[in-house]
């Protein structure tokens, strides 16, 4: 199996306050989290409502930031050759910068290798450059069973990877996030940036899709 | 799936035409807490409206720069007020739930999802 797991010491992620480093959740997180598991126990609210809340909103950080970069890297050579090489300073170029000093890595994908994302610990995220996590991202399945079985996960998001590709699982931290370059699609010759942006999916930037050739809509899968 | 909540009604919401913006996924969780709650009928937006915008003004009191950065962190106060003041929980549960979040947290490996396990009290 070729599979790898990249490893991280992970430390906590919050956006305004120094920690201890071995403390893996925030001041304010662990507020939220006991609000919100006493509320639930309570049955003042339903977890699922809260669930389907958030997933209305996960994409109003930063919100299409991450395309434009993908978009850019694929037209680009020396951009994409710049991002590939120190992928915190050519996301700066275009003005995105991680409110959190953290230091991005973009993990190209080709026919020979396929990344994917995963945070084990507490779902980090570079939200800048992708916006909110969507829920499933931060749920124990996804979290555990990405390292376990990658490529079952995959095929679970409708990714069939092949046996002859190197299935990458990179697992983020506070410092370091990453951001997944997926592989251009065939029939997008002669689109510009902007199309080209519109196609790119935040999943694709998690690795847990490709993009899709641009096609009549009623032939795109669903999104999950 | 539910009723828009009234963002016009809240004091200078972080947001968008679509709607609200964060800054972190914790926001969105404590932003939700609050419409979830409304909706269940714990309060009413006026009262919600009402008791950030008090909170926002101490804040503003205390010297606090007000930029829109601290905006959830004076929500999620505001929330954990009106929760106790509501009486749907006490202060010292919260202050002990909190605590036990951190110890699973702590004692949680690297690579483990951070759950709370069901504690005998």
């Amino acid at each position: 199996m070729s599979d790898r797991h990249h490893h991280h010491q992970h430390h906590d992620h919050d956006d305004d306050r120094p920690r201890a480093h071995d403390a893996p959740l925030s001041d304010v997180e662990l507020r939220v989290r006991a609000l919100e598991s006493l509320l639930v126990d309570k049955g003042l609210v339903d977890r699922a409502a809260l669930d389907a809340l958030v997933d209305t909103y996960e994409t109003k950080v930063g919100p299409r930031n991450g395309a434009r970069i993908v978009a850019r890297a694929w037209i680009d050579p020396e951009f994409r050759r710049r991002l590939l090489e120190n992928a915190t300073e050519a996301i700066a170029e275009l003005g995105y910068i991680g409110r959190q000093g953290e230091d991005m890595v973009a993990l190209e994908n080709t026919r020979d290798v396929h990344n994917m994302v995963v945070c084990t610990l507490c779902s980090c995220y570079p939200w800048p450059v992708l916006g909110l996590p969507p829920v499933w991202y931060k749920s124990a399945p996804y979290r555990s069973r990405a390292v376990i079985d990658p490529r079952g996960v995959l095929r679970e998001f409708g990714v069939d990877v092949g046996a002859d590709v190197e299935v990458r699982i990179w697992d983020s931290t506070a410092e370091l996030r990453y951001l997944v370059l997926p592989e251009r699609p065939p029939g997008t010759e002669g689109m510009s940036e902007e199309e080209l942006a519109a196609l790119v999916t935040r999943d694709a930037m998690i690795g847990v899709a490709k993009v899709p050739s641009p096609a009549p809509p009623s032939a795109r899968g669903a999104k999950r | 799936m539910t009723a828009r909540p009234d963002l016009d009604a809240l004091p200078a919401i972080p947001r968008d035409d679509e709607g609200p913006v964060f800054r972190a996924p914790w926001q969105a969780q404590a932003f939700a807490m609050a419409v979830s709650l409304h909706e269940r009928g714990a309060f009413t937006w006026k009262e919600w409206a009402k008791r950030l915008a008090d909170e926002i003004a101490t804040a503003r009191e205390r010297g606090e720069v007000d930029d829109g950065r601290r905006y959830y962190h004076d929500w999620l106060a505001a929330l954990e007020k009106l929760v106790a003041e509501k009486q749907l929980l006490r202060a010292d549960e919260l202050t002990r739930r909190k605590d036990e979040w951190e110890r699973a947290a702590r004692e949680t490996p690297h690579g483990k999802p951070i759950e709370l396990r069901p504690t005998a009290s």
